[in-house]
């Protein structure tokens, strides 16, 4: 009988210490972890044109002025967005566009690319790096490149975003396909059907919601990246909203006009495309939410 | 048996209906697609691409991002010739030296220049250019009388232009630029020149064994220090910009993540029983991640000027508004019965969410932030370009001067594999700190 409560307090110390140390260790970890944030932002800081400090009490007046700006010509609003509205949907279809053929591509890539259903199963490793370097490359480098070749517009936009978009669909929709049931492909190749068919027919409907559903998260982001790259001269609002900025204290109404209609427009897609998804998923809500 | 017959032709014509409809959808879909895209090509004017696209642009491009010219230039003043790498001071031969296809001139004789391939430029008082199955064009030029030139057979040809203070000649063994004031050979060769070390080291064109043994023997700094300030590769700088790179991105994302942790407490349903307070603390997170980082960035590099805390700052606000929308989600998801179980022990509020919430929650948050580490690599490369730090800033630098393709090539493919890199380290941090308890997140990302 003693051996045994002796046993138990031995446990007990020996669980306490343990915890103990998990407990220094995690102290520790988390030291170390502010320590290597504060150092961070002190190297940032230190790098950084102005500082942190010196330029806290100047945060807000830019956005005072064009509020400013903006509230004196109120009147003007709505014709600033009559004429910008050519280049938001620009945006939009820069967005839209590269989206549906990141889409396409990023469809022919995951098939490729998963296992039972590719082509040729000996090539799936090389479609799947390919895949991991087209989502390493950021869209402004291809957009840089070809607005050097094709001169500035929508297009060079277009094509960086579809190439991005491609690897990082073409890897989600290869995920979702692993999980498709296989009898139906296999019902169709007994029938003799070729592998375009098998797809269309055996593997499409199966995944179509949860294609759709990523499809949609992307065209959330690659308005954004359009956004962006007009900034570097590809056409849209980004573009705009460059212009509207180098000309400086006293036309800073137009700028707000454009944060105004890009802020409006991202929240109402963002806000669609979120109900749109959750009844494409209902159950996979968690799924989701870590995106 | 009339009412199950008529069931079956209710039934047989419902399914008709069902199956009409998919396949109006199967053709309307794809239809739809390509009516898009044919909007697309002429609101892009698609068409119009081949006239402004510039294949001479796309040709300097290609040719320059995997070879190197040098310059030899003979000034028609005194007489002097000067041979550099790209042309630049920093890739300057020193006096009286040369690479092995010029052959200096001493003592009022012509420096030749081999292009290869029988090519043969001769730079003196007159210069000349002798082209197998062509002949010899010879060029005098001086500050009075300007720039002449002959041609073997008296036409000009299309790949010369010529004016009366500049002839220029371009063919695939080099190009040949004579003005009033000198005359320039370009030589094309293949290769990153000097990517190691330059002209001025001496440990240039070492042989890599000599090299390591020297190492070895004690002048390993040197050697590094040597290629590590390399002034025509500038290794030591792009170091610099790739870490302000990594930093701007770590720091967005972990801060972000810090910031955003409070404030999905107070809009997640369970935690937050104020509906205003909930209310509230949503619309900020739409509001951030609204605003999008491009306006951040803009209204951030207002007041600090631009630099990597610029770009840190403008990701870890949106992020923010992303993290605080998903962290609430995962809050909302978590277990009650477990906090329950720390109240029942005595536990005030705070250690029942540090106990009780937080380690059911970390798995689910550390994969998320792990997984935007990776895509804010890229973004932060983005947003260098636009407020100026990092890799991003001398990528778009070295764009606009439209000359240094092949520094532009090697920025790219650091680029590439720093996001790469992250994206393994984040995968593999992520598999060792969640070790599959979350197969689902990591499914997601």
């Amino acid at each position: 009988m003693t051996d045994l409560t002796r046993n138990v307090d031995d446990i007990r110390a020996e669980y306490l210490a343990l915890t103990r140390r998990k407990r220094s260790y995690d102290t520790i970890i988390l030291v170390l972890f502010i320590a290597i944030m504060v150092a961070g932002f002190h190297t940032a800081d230190d790098r950084n044109a102005g500082g942190f400090w010196s330029g806290l009490h100047r945060l807000l007046d830019f956005p005072a002025e064009v509020i400013g700006e903006a509230s004196q010509k109120l009147a003007e609003f709505p014709a600033h967005f009559m004429h910008f509205l050519p280049a938001l949907s620009e945006t939009l279809n820069i967005a839209g566009a590269a989206t549906l053929l990141g889409a396409i591509i990023g469809i022919v890539l995951s098939l490729l690319a998963t296992r039972g259903l590719a082509l040729w199963p000996r090539a799936i490793p090389v479609v799947r790096r390919i895949m991991d370097i087209m989502r390493a490359i950021p869209e402004i480098v291809i957009a840089l490149i070809l607005i050097f070749v094709l001169g500035g517009g929508p297009v060079p936009a277009m094509v960086a975003i579809a190439f991005h978009t491609s690897g990082a669909l073409g890897k989600l929709f290869s995920e979702v396909n692993e999980n498709a049931a296989l009898g139906p492909v296999e019902g169709l190749q007994s029938t003799g059907a070729t592998w375009v068919q098998r797809m269309a027919l055996g593997v499409f409907p199966q995944v179509a919601p949860n294609y759709l559903s990523y499809a949609l998260l992307r065209f959330e982001i690659n308005i954004r990246a359009s956004a962006i790259l007009g900034f570097v001269g590809a056409g849209g609002i980004g573009y705009e909203l460059k212009n509207a900025m180098s000309w400086g204290t006293g036309k800073y109404d137009e700028a707000g006009a454009i944060f105004v209609l890009l802020f409006v427009t991202i929240v109402i897609v963002d806000q669609a495309s979120s109900a749109l998804r959750d009844r494409l998923t209902h159950g996979n809500r968690k799924l989701e939410a870590t995106l | 048996m009339s009412t199950a017959a008529t069931n079956i032709d209710m039934l047989h014509g419902q399914a008709a209906r069902v199956i009409s409809r998919k396949r109006m959808i199967g053709f309307a879909l794809p239809a739809a697609i390509v009516a898009y895209f044919i909007y697309i090509f002429f609101a892009f004017d698609i068409a119009g691409l081949s006239e402004r696209a510039s294949l001479d642009n796309a040709r300097t491009l290609v040719a320059d991002s995997y070879s190197y010219k040098t310059h030899v230039t003979r000034s028609t003043r005194d007489g002097g010739i000067s041979v550099a790498i790209e042309g630049e001071r920093k890739g300057e031969y020193s006096e009286g030296t040369a690479p092995e296809w010029v052959t200096l001139g001493t003592d009022g004789a012509p420096t030749l220049v081999d292009l290869g391939r029988g090519n043969l430029v001769s730079l003196g008082d007159v210069t000349t250019w002798t082209i197998p199955d062509y002949g010899v064009i010879s060029i005098t030029a001086s500050r009075a009388n300007g720039v002449d030139v002959t041609f073997p057979n008296d036409t000009v040809p299309a790949w010369a232009s010529v004016s009366k203070s500049r002839v220029a000649m371009t063919t695939d063994a080099g190009r040949l630029n004579v003005t009033r004031t000198k005359a320039e050979v370009f030589k094309y060769q293949a290769g990153w020149e000097l990517f190691f070390f330059t002209l001025q080291s001496p440990y240039h064109g070492m042989p890599l064994g000599e090299l390591l043994r020297r190492a070895t023997s004690g002048e390993a700094g040197a050697i590094w220090n040597d290629f590590f300030h390399n002034p025509m590769w500038h290794h030591d700088m792009v170091a610099g910009a790739l870490f302000e790179t990594i930093l701007m991105a770590a720091l967005g994302t972990f801060g972000a993540a810090i910031v955003a942790l409070p404030l999905a407490f107070m809009a997640a349903k369970n935690f937050a029983p104020l509906r205003i307070v909930r209310f509230a603390a949503r619309r900020v997170f739409d509001f951030f991640r609204g605003v999008d980082a491009l306006i951040w960035t803009i209204v951030l590099a207002r007041a600090f000027g631009p630099g990597p805390l610029t770009g840190a700052l403008a990701i870890l606000i949106t992020d923010t508004g992303s993290f605080g929308k998903m962290f609430s989600e995962a809050l909302e998801n978590t277990d009650r019965k477990q906090i329950e179980g720390i109240r029942s022990t005595g536990a005030k509020p705070l250690q029942r969410y540090r106990f009780g919430v937080i380690p059911q929650v970390t798995p689910v948050l550390l994969s998320q932030v792990l997984y935007f580490l990776e895509s804010n690599t890229r973004s932060a490369t983005i947003i260098g370009a636009i407020t100026g730090g990092g890799i991003g800033l001398l990528l778009t630098q070295a764009m606009l001067t439209q000359k240094d393709w092949e520094e532009v090539s090697y920025y790219i493919i650091l680029i590439v594999l720093m996001v790469m890199m992250m994206d393994w380290l984040s995968g593999k941090l992520r598999a060792r700190l969640i070790k599959g308890k979350d197969e689902r997140s990591h499914d997601a990302a």
